[in-house]
């Protein structure tokens, strides 16, 4: 048995003719939180599923605790948590009773369930709201409270399917904050999502995943080193100030055009935006950044992450 | 209680069903929907009484009108001690269908309630089981209810009537089951009209307000095949006392229901949330 705690050859995944995950490797080692970072329709989603044995793989190999999601199904979902990309908390039930229902499905003993509660009511900071109904909590509590669901079973992997979409920022924030406290627990963890600052924030490595591809992997400083500049100049100008691309190209290493702006990548923005004053051109705004995995994902594929 | 990660390996119905359907915890899904009763009480005892309506207004109210009726041991019968024994059947059967497909198809094309389960150790069976389950409880429950009322009215000739209450559950558990198959069939909350249309027809005509023998013979055979009128007829062999070995039949035509109703609501849970 290998280390890893999930390893995939040529992982596929059909849907009738159409082939959403096109034959992947990925190996997630023990204590790692490992990122799937690519745009909606990647096939990050079907991935997590074949990897939470709830969706059957259509080809290739795929390993989860060293065993066979198609034969040992049962038995690795009770040793892993899972957050799905919707929340599918139970409508019916009050938020500590999801959490000590959703104990018992593993066959965890009552009592188990109601001390195992009460430390995750804790864990969300939702122990105020244990006794309502779940309909009216935000979406951030609610997504919180998923997120602990996951955990009532101890799992040695987490599998959280774009944990943050839709929050707001300072949600995000504290969610992140939880993300964090699991992985100094040691909790091996594997997110989804198409946010890149989230990506660099929470991932020690990730894949970038495109049209049920992989087309890079590494960890966020890494590949933005390899694929991007230190630095880059983003450019606006008014319509009649526009210049080609060809203009600029010769100015720096490498240049984007986006239908609002251009992304002029250097090692160094500060000289570059001054040669741009110099060679004439109005721009309309100047702003240099640093390289981001947004960026990484541009080079690769030729599109931005969120349109 | 058995270890959090002891999955017991029981292949229900190997040929039938992948590896990994069942973990052996339906009775999970009952302490979930016994949990979130608490707080639908109410639906619950309004189908307590529906039953209890039927036979004060047809028993007592037309019953003074219609006199006595054959029994099933040839022994004439009030016609409401003819009609109670329908009752209860009818009313184990609309507290498993009702269950069953409403409650069910919410739960699975709304809450997504299943898709969660899933992703625990759980698998289709024990959904399955655990839904079908709950519908026989309550089912059973108005069931209990009913006969208690039956014998409060004197409209119990038998001890053979003690029988019923477990004969109530195995409708229910037909009914449950067939209802839940059928409602991972259905797309829309159109598709129940179909339920109505299935279900209320039986109600009227499968001999649970007058016996079998005022249809012509092609109409008596129709009736024959539908499963109310296998209930009806075994709760009033039992409140009546006319039991004989025939009776086993209807067992055996709920025991088909059963099977495969279990088998085909696994089955199709599993193609609709596992794929
Ligand atoms: N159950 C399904 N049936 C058919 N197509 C699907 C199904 N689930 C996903 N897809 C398709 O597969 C592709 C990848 O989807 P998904 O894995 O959800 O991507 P992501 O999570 O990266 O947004 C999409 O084009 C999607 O429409
Ligand atoms: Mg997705």
């Amino acid at each position: 048995m290998s280390d890893a705690l999930v390893q995939a050859r040529d992982l596929r995944k059909r849907f009738g003719a159409f082939e959403a995950v096109r034959g992947i490797d990925v190996d997630v080692a023990r204590g790692e939180v490992f990122g799937f970072l690519g745009p909606n329709g990647a096939g990050k989603s079907s991935t997590m599923r074949m990897i939470a044995c709830v969706s059957p793989r259509s080809g290739g190999s795929l390993q989860v605790l060293g065993m066979d999601p198609g034969s040992d199904g049962p038995r690795i979902r009770a040793r892993i948590g899972v957050v799905p990309q919707l929340d599918n908390l139970d409508t019916e039930l009050s938020v500590r009773e999801n959490l000590e229902i959703y104990g018992r499905y593993f066959g965890l003993s009552r009592r188990r369930v109601r001390a195992k509660a009460a430390e995750l009511l804790e864990f969300a900071q939702l122990t105020e709201r244990a006794e309502d109904p779940v309909e009216p909590l935000s979406g951030g509590m609610k997504r919180r409270l998923t997120i602990a669901r996951s955990l009532v079973n101890d799992p040695e992997l987490l599998l959280l399917d774009e944990p943050t979409t839709g929050l707001d920022p300072q949600a995000r924030h504290l969610l992140w904050d939880r993300l964090y406290r699991l992985k100094r627990e040691g909790v091996t963890q594997i997110v989804t999502t198409h946010y890149m600052d989230e990506a660099e924030q929470l991932c020690d490595r990730l894949v970038v995943m495109d049209d049920g591809l992989i087309v890079a992997e590494g960890s966020p400083v890494e590949l933005i080193e390899r694929y991007s500049t230190r630095e880059v100049l983003e450019l606006r100008f008014l319509p009649e100030h526009r210049p080609a691309a060809g203009e600029l190209a010769g100015l720096v290493e490498r240049v984007e055009e986006l239908p609002d702006r251009f992304l002029l990548y250097t090692a160094d923005g500060e000289r570059a935006q001054a040669e741009v004053a110099r060679s004439g051109l109005r721009p309309l705004s100047a702003l240099v950044r640093r390289s981001s995995l947004e960026d990484v994902f541009l080079r690769l594929t030729g599109r931005s992450l969120v349109d | 209680m058995s270890a959090p990660s002891a999955v017991p390996d029981v292949p229900l119905a190997p040929r039938l069903l992948p590896a990994g359907s069942y973990a052996g915890r339906a009775r999970m899904l009952l302490l979930r929907s016994a949990t979130a009763s608490r707080r639908t009480w109410l639906a619950f005892v309004s189908g307590f009484f529906e039953p209890i309506f039927y036979l004060l207004a047809m028993g007592q109210g037309l019953g003074s009108l219609v006199g006595e009726l054959p029994g099933p041991g040839g022994a004439s019968l009030s016609y409401a001690a003819f009609i109670a024994p329908g009752l209860l059947a009818a009313s184990a059967m609309n507290g498993a269908v009702f269950d069953s497909t409403y409650n069910v198809f919410f739960k699975l094309r709304y809450a997504r309630l299943y898709d969660a389960m899933l992703a625990t150790p759980l698998g289709p069976i024990d959904i399955a089981l655990g839904e079908i389950g709950w519908a026989l409880l309550r089912g059973g429950l108005y069931a209990t209810g009913f006969l208690s009322v039956m014998a409060a009215f004197g409209l119990i000739a038998s001890p053979w009537a003690l029988l019923a209450l477990p004969a109530a559950l195995v409708v229910a558990f037909a009914f449950g089951a067939i209802g839940m198959a059928a409602t991972s069939f259905m797309r829309s909350w159109q598709d129940f009209d179909l339920v109505t249309l299935a279900v209320l027809p039986m109600f009227l005509f499968a001999t649970t307000f007058y016996p079998l023998s005022v249809y012509p013979r092609w109409l008596q055979l129709v009736v024959e095949c539908l499963p109310l009128y296998h209930a009806v007829e075994l709760m009033r062999a039992l409140t009546t006392g006319a039991v004989h070995l025939g009776l086993l039949s209807h067992l055996g035509y709920f025991a088909v229901m059963i099977a495969v109703g279990v088998v085909l609501a696994s089955r199709r849970l599993d193609a609709l949330l596992l794929k």
